[in-house]
């Protein structure tokens, strides 16, 4: 059977199966516990069978999956890597909290795809290692410049890992009602399994599976919302005419009497919290509480427009001055974040050649455009459905969306001003994960939905937690350890070492993550700009500059990953700003830096060996000769 | 690959310069002059019912960047082929 018709009938099975437990939820009144435990064990047991089913032990199908993912499976198996629980769950929230500043992460996360596609891509699978250590190793001479990469690959992913498994435990929490740590285990239980069991190869396919469910389920609540409003199924044509709706209503309850009324009173409460705070004498727990409290009444107390004369209301107000500097910066960090992140570059050593890496970047951001394109109008649907159906009701009489998802805490429903109405200033949003969780009730959709789009997150979230994971056990393993401390190691030792730090570095995240530290969704953020200062100088003077050498990438490594380091913990903890920056946006320090100065000290020094300007050379030239055929499921297949 | 001449081959790195530059450029237009610095300035006008500079940052780079990219891959491996060079023969 061809991948197709495999992946088809997944995708069809996955729907009957969604239909019939609506089916079941209507005729027999599933209840939403039953509905949360059949998606779990129905998902992790597809993502554990396809573990088994492409189990390996070859090193080539273990680390780089044989080099046989065709370019539009390997894009599908990239989105779900890449598309993380940050990108399913929190980013649509993001966008209608923060207006058109939000922006900036959706451009960010996919317009680094481009870079990634001319400047890395092609490249990196052209000289067809196995890690991005090895690259920098190869291109660069000795072990230096490959334990720097290794260091540099174990910081960005861990973070991001430890993040992963924060969603994961949140979301299997939340969907089956189980304790947030068993559910951590749980989870990665079922990441450990592909991985452990098939390397890249497991995860690969695994990946491919995941992008299916996480696709269907971001897309059905919203498409959807958008039929039953405007008859168009397509949210993305439609949600423009919500943006001006929702700007009306932006403006009108910032001139409304009612709501200036509410706002003044949270006012009052931020002001008598300053005052307290400021008397000194509290604790330390009771300051973090008052701090927090009045962070809360401040945001509360905010108006929806930048004034009551504007034209705009705060969605669609383009930041001005340092606030567009800042936009941009952010945008920058992340796209340069995302075309160097480790365990996005040796997706593309998985294609069989040059073209199917080039055509498989343009494969992965089709597919992650997919869900970006429509993250924008979930944050415009969830507003307008705050703003036309919960602002102006009874209190007495709440929506029945804002009833199912209250006691979650994902927000409350308070009568500041004790006039029985809720006011925007009312609805106090403690997270704004609640825009895509809530969506299947805003849109009328039955529970089964709701269990569709948690089994979304938890594809999403396992996906990346997978790649991740096999990016760092790679880094110990082949990078360091066979690499650098033992050149002779067998084969099947290699592979023990791979799975044994496989389920170590699982359960050293999993146990970071159960402190549940507020610091760790920031952490991912500074992945980003830490990648972006670290390995992107490096990667891209090494393929397009032949007189980089080892002195100049040891240096721009360095001096790009310390000062971005220094600003991103200066100006988070000390106050540090320079030009008024955002800690997020760090690495608009460290990416010129890195580059400049492998410029200046490969100049400097000697220029590099013969044999690596001839490696440099022949990168650019696709040629045949490292490709391995084959089934990536293991069978034989005639030739693609 | 049949070996290319040194002619060739500064032809094929020509190419592949000239079109990455093109495609940087847009990117860079796009990404921080169009939806970034005249965003603002670009919201007064209404496009499919988006006010334009919102619906560029949020729909029109996106759609932009895999337009792009689909272009480089399809233009990049047929000048592959047109210079006879064949991975998978």
């Amino acid at each position: 059977m061809s991948l197709d018709k495999i992946f088809g009938l997944y995708t069809l099975g996955f729907l009957l199966v969604t239909i019939l437990i609506g089916v079941a939820e209507y005729a027999f009144g599933l209840t939403p516990k039953w509905i949360g435990w059949i998606y779990m064990a129905l998902s992790l047991g597809i993502y554990v069978f396809i573990g088994i089913l492409t189990r390996t032990s070859n090193p080539d199908q273990y680390y780089v999956a044989g080099r046989g993912v065709p370019s539009i499976y390997n894009g599908m198996a990239t989105g779900s890597d890449w598309m993380s629980a940050a990108s399913f769950i929190s980013m649509a929230g993001l966008i209608s909290a923060l207006g058109f500043f939000g922006l900036g992460y959706v451009m960010g996360w996919t317009g680094g795809y481009l870079l990634l596609a001319v400047f890395l891509g092609p490249y990196l699978r052209q000289f067809g290692a196995y890690t991005i250590p090895d690259f920098l190793s190869e291109r660069y001479g000795g072990h230096a410049a490959r334990i720097v990469g290794v260091i540099s690959a174990i910081i960005c992913s861990f973070t991001y890992l430890v993040a992963q498994v924060t969603g994961v435990g949140l979301i299997v929490a939340r969907f089956i009602q189980i304790d947030y740590n068993i559910g951590v285990y749980l989870g990665l239980a079922g990441v450990l399994f592909c991985s452990v069991l098939g390397g890249m190869k497991s995860v690969t396919w695994t990946q491919v599976a995941q992008y299916i469910i996480l696709i269907i389920s971001y897309l059905v609540p919203v498409v959807y919302l958008s039929f039953t409003l405007f008859t168009i199924p397509i949210p993305e044509l439609t949600y423009g005419r919500l943006l001006q709706q929702n700007n009306a209503k932006e403006l009108a309850i910032t001139a409304d009497p009612k709501e200036k009324e509410t706002r003044a009173l949270w006012k009052k409460d931020a002001d008598e919290l300053t005052a307290k705070l400021k008397a000194g004498g509290l604790s330390e727990a009771e300051e973090a509480s008052a701090t927090a409290q009045r962070n809360q009444a401040l945001v509360q107390a905010r108006p929806t427009a930048p004034s009551e004369t504007a034209k705009f209301g705060n969605t669609l107000t383009v930041p001005t001055g340092y606030g567009m500097w800042n936009f941009l910066a952010l945008t920058f960090c992340l796209m340069v974040g995302t075309a160097g992140l480790p365990h996005i570059l040796t997706r593309y050593y998985t294609t069989p050649s040059v073209k199917q890496a080039r055509t498989s970047v343009a494969w992965s951001l089709f597919f992650i455009f997919l869900l970006y394109f429509t993250a924008p109008a979930y944050a415009a649907f969830a507003r307008f459905a705050v703003f036309t159906r919960l602002v102006g009701s009874k209190v007495s009489e709440l929506p029945g969306w804002v009833t199912f998802w209250q006691p979650a805490g994902l927000f409350t429903v308070v009568d500041k001003n004790g006039d029985g109405i809720v006011q925007w200033a009312d609805f106090v949003i403690r997270s704004t994960d609640f825009v895509v969780l809530s969506m299947p009730e805003v849109a009328g959709l039955p529970f089964v939905i709701t269990g569709l789009v948690m089994a979304g997150g938890l594809a999403a979230a396992l996906s990346t937690a997978d790649g991740l994971l096999l990016t760092i056990a790679n880094a110990i393993s082949h990078d360091l350890y066979y690499n650098v401390i033992d050149r002779h190691a067998s084969l099947t030792k290699r592979l023990t070492i791979t799975k044994v730090l496989l389920v170590v570095t699982a359960i050293v995240a999993a146990y970071v993550a159960t402190f549940r530290y507020a610091v760790i969704a920031e952490l991912v953020a500074w992945a980003f700009s830490l990648a972006a200062a670290s390995f992107f100088p490096a990667l891209v003077m090494g393929i397009w500059w032949k007189r980089a050498n080892k002195a100049g990438a040891l240096a721009g490594m360095l001096a790009g990953l310390g000062i971005t380091t220094y600003y991103l913990i200066a100006s988070r903890f000390y106050g540090v700003r320079w030009f008024e920056t955002q800690t997020i946006a760090s690495g608009i320090w460290g990416i010129p830096l890195g580059f400049i100065v492998i410029w200046v000290v490969s100049l400097m020094t000697a220029p590099p060996p013969q044999a690596v300007q001839d490696l440099v050379s022949s990168v650019r030239y696709p040629k045949s000769g490292q490709m391995v055929k084959g089934d990536p499921l293991g069978r034989d297949v005639p030739a693609r | 690959m049949a070996d290319l001449t040194e002619g060739q081959k500064q032809a094929y790195w020509h190419y592949n310069i000239t079109l990455t530059t093109i495609l940087l450029v847009i990117w860079f237009v796009v990404t921080y002059i169009i939806s970034g610095l005249m965003a603002s300035w670009l919201n007064q006008f209404t496009f499919i019912g988006f006010p334009l500079g919102y619906y560029m940052a949020a729909q029109g780079s996106l759609a932009i960047f895999v337009i792009e990219i689909a272009v480089y891959a399809w233009l990049m491996n047929r000048k592959d082929l047109e210079f006879g060079i064949r991975e998978e023969g």
